[in-house]
C-alpha cells in the first residue's frame, strides 16, 4: 500500500526555506529506508487525478531521478536497485504510469512520458516490459481514445525511442511504432497537438527505420507524410518536420534521389519566406547534404575503403542553390558582431555556402563572383558585408590555382576595406583576410598569395586595424595567426616574416592589455596568436626575441600574483590570465628546447620559472593548475636531470593533480607530466615512486575517474619502469594484476560503439606500453621476473591482433611489445613463440606496411624473434 | 539563437589554442616515450653479438680480451687454419687490437659474395640487385671519436673523423659516448666517397642477425640522419653515400645494369633478401659482371693486362694440396713434396698458377682444373686464395659467359601494373 506523501511533496516546493529543507530531508530518509515503497508511493501520487498538479509533477520528477542520473556509476546503481525490486511493485508502478497518460492534467501526462522512457531504457534492452509497445499502440488504435491520450502516447513513444537503441526492438515492433507515428501525423484525422507530438516522435524513431527506408513503398509513404507536414499551417509542426528532414538527410542520404526536387522546392520556400527558426532548419538540410557528400568524397580518396554511392545532389542543385544562399547573406542582424557564435540567416547561409564550396570545389567560383563584384562597392553596408562574406566563405574547397588570381587582384581592395566606415564590413574583411592566409598562403606553395612585395603593406594594415574596435581586433588576431602559420616549416634558412615579428609581438602584447572591452575573448586571441607566432618562427633568427618575450611573459605572470583578490570573480579573472600566460610559457619552453643552442636559455631561467609556477599552483585554481602543469611538463623535459632539485617542492602539487578526479583533464595532464619527469630524471625519480605508483593504482581502481585517464596511466607505468629499471620489481605484484584485468576488460568492450572502440584502442596501447617499459627496464637484471607473465601477455597480444578494429598505433605497440618480450626474456620465450605462430603473419603484414615506423619496429621484432628461435 | 549542436559557424573566432596546446603536449610526450623505449631497445646488452647466427662463435666477456690477444700471438702460425681467437671479440674490443691481430680479425669480418655461376631460382622475388661501385671493399668502424676503414685484407685504408656515430671528437648529442657503428663499404676513388653497401652495426645495434631487407631499410633510414651523407668538412673528411637498391625484377635489373650511376660501376651485386650478414663466402650474395658494366670483367695481372691464360691463386695446405678459400675448401691440385721443399713454401702460403684451358673439365657441373702451372708466390697484401666460384666465373667468362640476357630471361615479365617496383630504394 502506497504512503500518502502529498503534503511532503508540496512542502518541498514551499517558499519557506526551512519547511523546504525539512521536507527534502523527509523524502531522502523515506527513499533510503524503503525504496520500493517510496517509488510505489511516488507513482501513485503521479497517477492520482485528484491530487494537486504540483505534487504530481514533483512526484514524477523524483521518480525519474530515482531511475536515472548523469553520473554513470550512480546510474548503474539506480538501475540495479530497480532491476532487483519486487516484480509486483514494478508492475504496479508501470501500470500507474501508463494510466497517467490519459490524465487531464498535461503536466502529469508529460512527466509520466519521461518516466516511462526511463523504465523502458532499463527494461527493454533486458527484453522485459515487452507489452509496453503493444499497450501504447492500443492507445492509438482505440477509436474512442481522446486526443490528449494520443498526444501523450506519441510523446512517450518518442522518448522511448530516444532512450533505447534500434537493436532493442524487433522489426515488427518497429513497424507498428512507425505506423502509429506516421498515422498520427495525418492532418485529416488529428489535432495539431497530436500531429506535433507525432512529428517529434518520428524524429526519435528515424534511427529505427532502416528496414522501412529500404522498402520503396514504405519509404515513399514516410517521405510523403513528412513533406506534407513540413508545409503544415502550424509553424511548430513545420519546424519539427524540417528537423526530421535534416536527420533523414544524414541518415538516409542514399535514398533521397526521387524526392530531391520536392525537397528543394520545400526548403527554398522556407529559406525565402518562412520564419527564421524554420528557414534555419531548411538551410541546415543543405548543410547536412554537404556533410554527407564531403564525407563520401573523403572516404573515396582513402584507398581500399568501399565508399557509399555519391548522388551529387549539391552539384545538380548548384545553379539554384548558390543564389538561394547568397540571398540569405543580405539578411544580417544589426548587432551580430557583438556576440560570438551568433546564429542567424546570414551566418547559416554563409556556413552552408562554405560547405558547398568544399563539396564542389572550383565550379562554385563563377557562381559567386558576380554577386561579390556587384555588391562589394554598393553604398549599403549590408551589400558590402555580404559580398565580402560570400568571398571569404568559398576560400576553402576550390583549388589554389583557381582562387589565387582572384585573391591577387582583390587583395588591395580588401586591405582598403579595413578602413570602411562600417564595423561589420571591417569585421568580415579581417575574417576574410584570415581565411586567405589560412588557405592560400604557404611558404612552400607556388601559388602563395603572399610575396615579399605585398607583405609590408599587409603587415601595416593589420597592425593598424588591430587597434580598431574589439571585434575587429579579434578577427585581426585570427588573421595574424594564419599569416604566421603559413610561414612555418619553410625550407629556407630565413622567414620573410622575421623582420616584422618585433612589431607584431609588441602589437599583440598591447592588444592583450586593452582596457576598452570587458569581453575576455580579445585577450585570449592576442595571447594565443602570440603562441602561434612563437611556434612558427624561425628559431635561428628569432631566438633572442623569443628569449626577450620569455622575460616579458614571466614578468606579466609575476604581476598576476600581486592582483587584489576580493571576490570569486577576481579569483577567476586572475586564474584565466595565469592560464593564458602559462600557455605562452609552455609554447616558448617547447620551442626553445627544440635546439641545443637555445635550450640553454631555458636553463638560465628555469629557477625563476619554477618559482613562478609554484606560486601559481599556490593560487589553487584548476584552470591554472592545468596550464601550469602543461608548462611544467615542458620545463621538466627541457631541463633534464637538473629538474631533480625542484621535485621536493613540486611533488605535493603533482600529487594534487593526480588526485583531481573531478577535473579529469588536470588529472590526465598530471599523469603525462609524471612521464616527462621520468624521462628527465631517470632513476632520480625513485624517492617519489612509492607515492606516485600508489596514487596511480588508486586512480585505476576508482570507478568515478573519467575513463580517458586510464590508458595514459598504464603508459605511465611503462615510463616509470623504464626510468627506474630493476627498482620497479616491488610494484610488480600490484601492477601486473591491473594490466591483466585491463586486458580482460578490453575484450568486453562493445565493438559497435565508435567511442568504445577508440577507448579500447587507447587502453590496449597503454597496456602494451606498460609491458614494454617493464620488459626493457628489467632486461639487464630482472627479466626472469616477467617469465611467469609471458604466456598471458602473448595471448593478449594474439587477441588484440585478431581484432579487426585495432588501429595502426595499437598494432605498432603490439609488435613492439612482442619484440620486447623476445628481447628481454630471450630463450625463455622460444617454446611460447613456437606455440603462438600468429607473429609470423602479423610481422609479414607489418613489414609490407607503408608506415615506416611500423615497418621498422616489425623488422626489429622479427630480428628479436629469429634470434630466440635459432638459440 | 545558438547554432545547432553539430554546426559550427564558419565565422567563429578563428583561434582556439588550449586544446591545441594539450594535443601538442601529448604528441611531444608520445614521441619522447617512443624515443626512450626505442633507445632502450637498441642498447647493446647481452643480446647483441657480433658473430652471425650460423657461426658457433660467441661473444666473450671483456676480461678475456687481453689473454685472448696474448693467445693469438702464441698461436700466430696457426691463425690461418684454426678459427682465430681474436675473431671472437666484438668490434669495440677488436678496435683495441693493433697491427697483425687487428688485420687478421678484420680480414674475416666481411661478407664475401660468391660469383654468379648459375642463376638462383626466384631471383625476382627473393633478391635485390644493385650496381657495385668500382673500388676497394672495406669495413668501416666508427668508435671512440674516430673512424677507421680497413681493406679486405684487414689493413687500414683511412683513419679519419666522420659524422658517423661517435666517428669524430665532436659532441654527439644523439647517442652515448661509447656508441659505435660498423659499415660495409666500397671506397670509390674518383669522388673520394664511401659507398655503403651494407650496414653491420648501427649505434651499438647489431644487424648481423637481421635480414638484408631490414639491413637495407635500416641503412636507408639511419645513414642520412647521422649527417654522414653530407659533404666533407673538418669533422667529416669523406662523404658517405648509399647506392640505389632495386628489387630484382626486369625493371630493377635493367636499372642496376644500364642506368648511369653517380659512380663508376664494377659489376652487379645480388643480395638475397632473407639472408643474414654472414662473414666469409656466402652464396646468398652474388657478384656478376660483363664487359659493359665493368672494366674488370677478366682478371688482370699486376700490369693491368689480361693474361693469355687464366690465373688462379690457391692456398697450399700442410699436405701440399692446393685449395680455394671456400669453407670447406675445394682442392684443385697438389704440389710435389720436393717442389715444396725446394721453394720453401709453408702451409698457408698463397700461390699463383696459370691454367691450361685444354686441361680444364666440367664434370657433373663441377670444375676440375687439371694442369696447374706455378707462376709465383702471391702478393703479400692478399689475405685469401680465390674462391671456387671466382675461378669458375673467370673460366666461364673466357669461354661461355653468363650474359645479362640469360639473367633477364630467368626473371618473369613484370607484374601487371608494370611499375618499376622498388621496394627499398636507397638514396634519391
Amino acid at each position: 500500500m502506497a504512503m500518502e506523501i502529498t503534503q511532503i511533496l508540496l512542502a518541498a516546493q514551499s517558499a519557506d526555506g526551512q519547511i523546504r529543507t525539512v521536507a527534502e530531508e523527509n523524502l531522502k530518509q523515506f527513499q533510503q529506508q524503503n525504496l520500493p515503497l517510496f517509488i510505489h508511493s511516488l507513482s501513485t501520487e503521479l497517477s492520482s487525478e485528484h491530487k494537486p498538479p504540483e505534487s504530481r509533477r514533483l512526484a514524477g520528477l523524483i521518480l525519474k531521478n530515482s531511475l536515472d542520473a548523469k553520473d554513470a556509476a550512480r546510474r548503474e546503481e539506480l538501475t540495479q536497485s530497480w532491476v532487483s525490486m519486487d516484480p509486483s511493485i514494478k508492475s504496479q508502478v508501470k501500470e500507474s504510469l501508463l494510466l497517467t497518460l490519459a490524465s487531464l492534467v498535461s503536466e502529469a501526462r508529460h512527466t509520466s512520458c519521461q518516466v516511462i522512457a526511463k523504465v523502458a531504457s532499463i527494461e527493454i534492452p533486458r527484453r522485459e516490459w515487452q507489452e509496453l509497445i503493444v499497450k501504447l499502440l492500443n492507445n492509438m488504435t482505440q477509436p474512442d481514445s481522446p486526443a490528449p491520450l494520443k498526444q501523450a502516447t506519441l510523446e512517450a513513444l518518442g522518448y522511448v525511442c530516444e532512450e533505447i537503441s534500434p537493436q532493442d526492438l524487433e522489426q515488427e515492433q518497429v513497424n507498428a511504432v512507425l505506423t502509429a507515428v506516421v498515422q498520427g501525423m495525418n492532418q485529416m484525422e488529428h489535432s495539431s497537438e497530436v500531429r506535433l507530438a507525432a512529428v517529434k516522435a518520428l524524429y526519435n524513431a528515424l534511427d529505427f527505420a532502416q528496414a522501412n527506408f529500404e522498402n520503396e513503398t514504405e519509404r515513399n509513404f514516410i517521405m510523403k507524410v513528412v513533406c506534407e507536414t513540413a508545409m503544415a499551417k502550424e509553424p511548430e509542426i513545420r519546424q519539427a518536420s524540417l528537423e526530421c528532414l535534416v536527420s533523414i538527410a544524414s541518415t538516409y542520404y542514399g535514398y533521397l534521389e526521387p524526392y530531391m526536387q520536392t525537397l528543394f522546392n520545400l526548403t527554398s520556400n522556407a529559406v525565402r519566406g518562412d520564419q527564421e527558426p524554420i528557414a534555419l532548419q531548411a538551410i541546415e538540410f543543405w548543410s547536412s547534404i554537404c556533410d554527407e557528400e564531403i564525407q563520401i568524397q573523403e572516404e573515396s580518396e582513402e584507398e581500399d575503403t568501399g565508399s557509399s554511392p555519391h548522388s551529387n545532389f549539391i552539384n545538380q542543385a548548384l545553379p539554384v542553390l548558390v543564389p538561394l544562399m547568397l540571398e540569405t547573406l543580405l539578411k544580417q542582424e544589426e548587432d551580430q558582431d557583438q556576440e560570438d557564435g551568433v546564429w542567424n540567416l546570414s551566418m547559416a547561409g554563409g556556413t552552408c555556402l562554405g560547405l558547398i564550396a568544399r563539396t564542389v570545389g572550383d565550379t562554385i567560383v563563377p557562381l559567386v563572383m558576380p554577386f561579390v563584384e556587384s555588391n562589394i562597392t554598393k553604398g549599403d553596408w549590408r551589400c558590402r558585408e555580404a559580398a565580402t562574406f560570400a568571398f571569404g566563405s568559398i576560400l576553402e574547397g576550390p583549388s589554389v590555382k583557381k582562387l589565387a588570381p582572384l585573391v591577387h587582384s582583390g587583395l588591395e581592395f580588401l586591405l582598403n576595406a579595413m578602413k570602411d566606415h562600417s564595423s561589420h564590413v571591417k569585421d568580415t574583411t579581417a575574417w576574410t583576410l584570415g581565411r586567405i592566409f589560412e588557405f592560400l598562403h604557404s611558404a612552400s606553395s607556388e601559388y602563395s598569395v603572399l610575396t615579399a612585395a605585398n607583405l609590408p603593406r599587409i603587415i601595416a594594415v593589420l597592425l593598424e586595424s588591430i587597434r580598431d574596435a574589439p571585434n575587429v581586433a579579434e578577427k585581426v588576431c585570427g588573421a595574424i595567426y594564419f599569416l604566421a602559420q603559413g610561414y612555418e616549416g619553410g625550407d629556407s634558412s630565413s622567414s620573410l616574416l622575421t623582420p616584422y615579428l618585433g612589431d607584431i609581438v609588441t602589437a599583440l602584447l598591447s592588444t592583450a592589455d586593452r582596457a576598452d572591452t570587458s569581453n575576455p575573448r580579445l585577450r585570449s586571441s592576442a595571447y594565443e596568436t602570440l603562441n602561434e607566432l612563437v611556434r612558427c618562427s624561425n628559431l635561428r633568427e628569432t631566438s633572442s626575441m623569443v628569449a626577450q618575450l620569455l622575460l616579458e611573459i614571466m614578468n606579466r605572470l609575476s604581476k598576476t600574483l600581486e592582483l587584489q583578490i576580493v571576490s570569486s570573480d577576481d579569483r577567476e579573472k586572475q586564474s584565466d590570465l595565469q592560464a593564458l600566460l602559462c600557455g605562452v610559457l609552455q609554447v616558448i619552453i617547447q620551442k626553445l628546447s627544440n635546439s641545443d643552442e637555445t635550450s640553454s636559455i631555458i636553463n638560465q631561467y628555469a629557477d625563476q620559472m619554477m618559482i613562478l609556477f609554484l606560486q601559481v599552483f599556490a593560487c589553487r585554481s584548476s584552470t591554472v593548475h592545468e596550464e601550469a602543469m602543461l608548462a611544467l611538463g615542458a620545463l621538466a623535459y627541457a631541463t633534464g636531470p637538473q629538474f631533480a632539485k625542484y621535485m621536493q617542492e613540486f611533488y605535493k602539487y603533482l600529487e594534487m593533480g593526480l588526485q583531481n578526479f573531478e577535473e579529469y583533464q588536470v588529472c590526465s595532464i598530471s599523469v603525462g607530466v609524471v612521464g616527462d619527469i621520468c624521462r628527465a630524471l631517470d632513476d632520480k625519480i625513485l624517492p617519489y615512486c612509492d607515492g606516485i605508483v600508489s596514487q596511480l593504482l588508486k586512480n585505476l581502481s576508482d570507478p568515478v575517474l573519467h575513463r580517458s585517464v586510464k590508458p595514459p596511466i598504464f603508459s605511465c607505468f611503462g615510463d616509470i619502469a623504464l626510468a627506474i629499471g630493476e627498482h620497479f620489481e616491488k610494484y610488480i605484484p600490484y601492477v601486473i594484476p591491473m594490466l591483466q584485468g585491463a586486458a580482460d576488460h578490453c575484450s568486453e568492450l562493445s565493438p559497435d560503439d565508435d567511442d568504445m572502440q577508440e577507448y579500447g584502442n587507447q587502453l590496449r596501447r597503454g597496456i602494451f606500453e606498460a609491458y614494454s617499459g617493464i620488459l626493457q627496464g628489467f632486461k639487464s637484471s630482472k627479466a626472469a621476473l616477467m617469465v611467469p607473465h609471458a604466456n598471458r601477455l602473448l595471448k593478449f597480444i594474439e587477441a588484440v591482433v585478431s581484432d579487426k578494429f585495432r588501429d595502426e598505433e595499437v598494432t605498432k605497440a603490439a609488435v613492439a611489445v612482442l619484440g620486447d618480450l623476445a628481447d628481454a626474456l630471450g630463450p625463455n620465450t622460444k617454446v611460447l613463440l613456437k606455440d603462438h605462430t600468429f607473429h609470423v603473419e602479423l610481422l609479414g603484414e607489418c613489414i609490407q606496411s607503408d608506415n615506416d615506423q611500423l615497418k621498422e619496429t616489425a623488422v626489429w621484432t622479427q630480428g628479436m624473434i629469429q634470434r630466440v628461435l635459432v638459440s | 539563437m545558438p547554432p545547432p549542436e553539430v554546426r559550427r559557424s564558419i565565422k567563429r573566432s578563428a583561434v582556439s589554442d588550449q586544446q591545441r596546446r594539450r594535443e601538442l603536449a601529448l604528441l611531444r610526450q608520445t614521441q619522447q616515450r617512443s624515443d626512450s623505449q626505442n633507445r632502450a631497445r637498441r642498447l647493446a646488452s647481452s643480446v647483441f653479438t657480433l658473430s652471425s647466427s650460423s657461426s658457433s662463435d660467441l661473444i666473450l666477456p671483456d676480461k678475456d680480451i687481453l689473454t685472448r690477444a696474448a693467445d693469438s700471438e702464441e698461436h700466430e702460425a696457426h691463425l690461418d687454419e684454426s678459427v682465430a681467437p681474436a675473431r671472437e671479440l666484438n668490434v669495440v674490443q677488436a678496435s683495441k687490437l693493433k697491427g697483425r691481430e687487428a688485420r687478421q680479425w678484420f680480414a674475416r669480418q666481411l661478407m664475401l659474395p660468391e660469383w654468379m655461376i648459375d642463376i638462383p631460382p626466384k631471383l625476382d622475388r627473393d633478391w635485390y640487385v644493385f650496381a657495385r661501385p668500382a673500388g676497394n671493399r672495406c669495413f668501416v668502424v666508427s668508435s671512440n671519436g674516430t673512424t677507421i676503414s680497413r681493406l679486405r685484407n684487414g689493413s687500414v685504408l683511412h683513419h679519419f673523423p666522420s659524422s658517423l656515430p661517435n666517428g669524430s671528437r665532436t659532441r654527439d648529442s644523439s647517442g652515448p659516448a661509447s656508441s659505435y657503428c660498423v659499415l660495409d663499404c666500397i671506397f670509390h676513388e674518383p669522388d673520394q666517397t664511401y659507398y655503403v653497401i651494407d650496414m653491420v652495426c648501427w649505434r651499438d645495434y647489431s644487424l648481423y642477425d637481421c635480414t638484408a631487407e631490414f639491413r637495407f631499410f635500416w641503412l636507408n633510414s639511419k645513414l642520412a640522419e647521422s649527417g654522414a651523407c653530407n659533404s666533407p668538412s673538418t669533422y667529416h673528411r669523406y662523404r658517405f653515400s648509399v647506392v640505389p637498391i632495386y628489387d630484382c625484377n626486369q625493371a630493377g635489373l635493367h636499372a642496376a645494369y644500364s642506368t648511369s650511376m653517380p659512380y663508376t660501376k664494377d659489376g652487379v651485386l645480388f643480395f638475397n633478401k632473407h639472408a643474414h650478414y654472414q662473414t666469409g663466402n656466402t652464396p646468398l650474395a652474388l657478384v656478376w659482371k660483363d664487359n659493359y658494366c665493368s672494366q674488370y670483367f677478366l682478371d688482370t695481372d699486376s700490369q693491368g693486362l689480361v693474361p693469355t691464360q687464366q690465373q688462379v691463386v690457391l692456398e697450399m695446405q700442410e699436405d701440399g694440396k692446393l685449395t680455394t678459400s671456400d669453407d670447406p675448401p675445394v682442392v684443385f691440385g697438389s704440389l710435389e713434396v720436393d717442389f715444396i721443399q725446394k721453394s720453401e713454401f709453408r702451409a698457408g702460403n698463397l700461390l699463383r698458377f696459370a691454367i691450361k684451358d685444354e686441361s680444364v673439365r666440367v664434370v657433373d657441373g663441377k670444375l676440375e682444373l687439371g694442369d696447374l702451372q706455378f707462376i709465383s708466390k702471391s702478393n703479400r697484401a692478399r689475405a685469401f686464395a680465390d674462391s671456387y666460384s671466382k675461378v669458375f666465373f673467370q673460366y666461364a667468362a673466357r669461354h661461355s659467359p653468363l650474359k645479362i640476357e640469360d639473367i633477364a630471361a630467368s626473371i618473369l615479365p613484370n607484374l601487371p601494373d608494370d611499375s618499376p617496383i622498388v621496394d627499398v630504394e636507397m638514396g634519391s
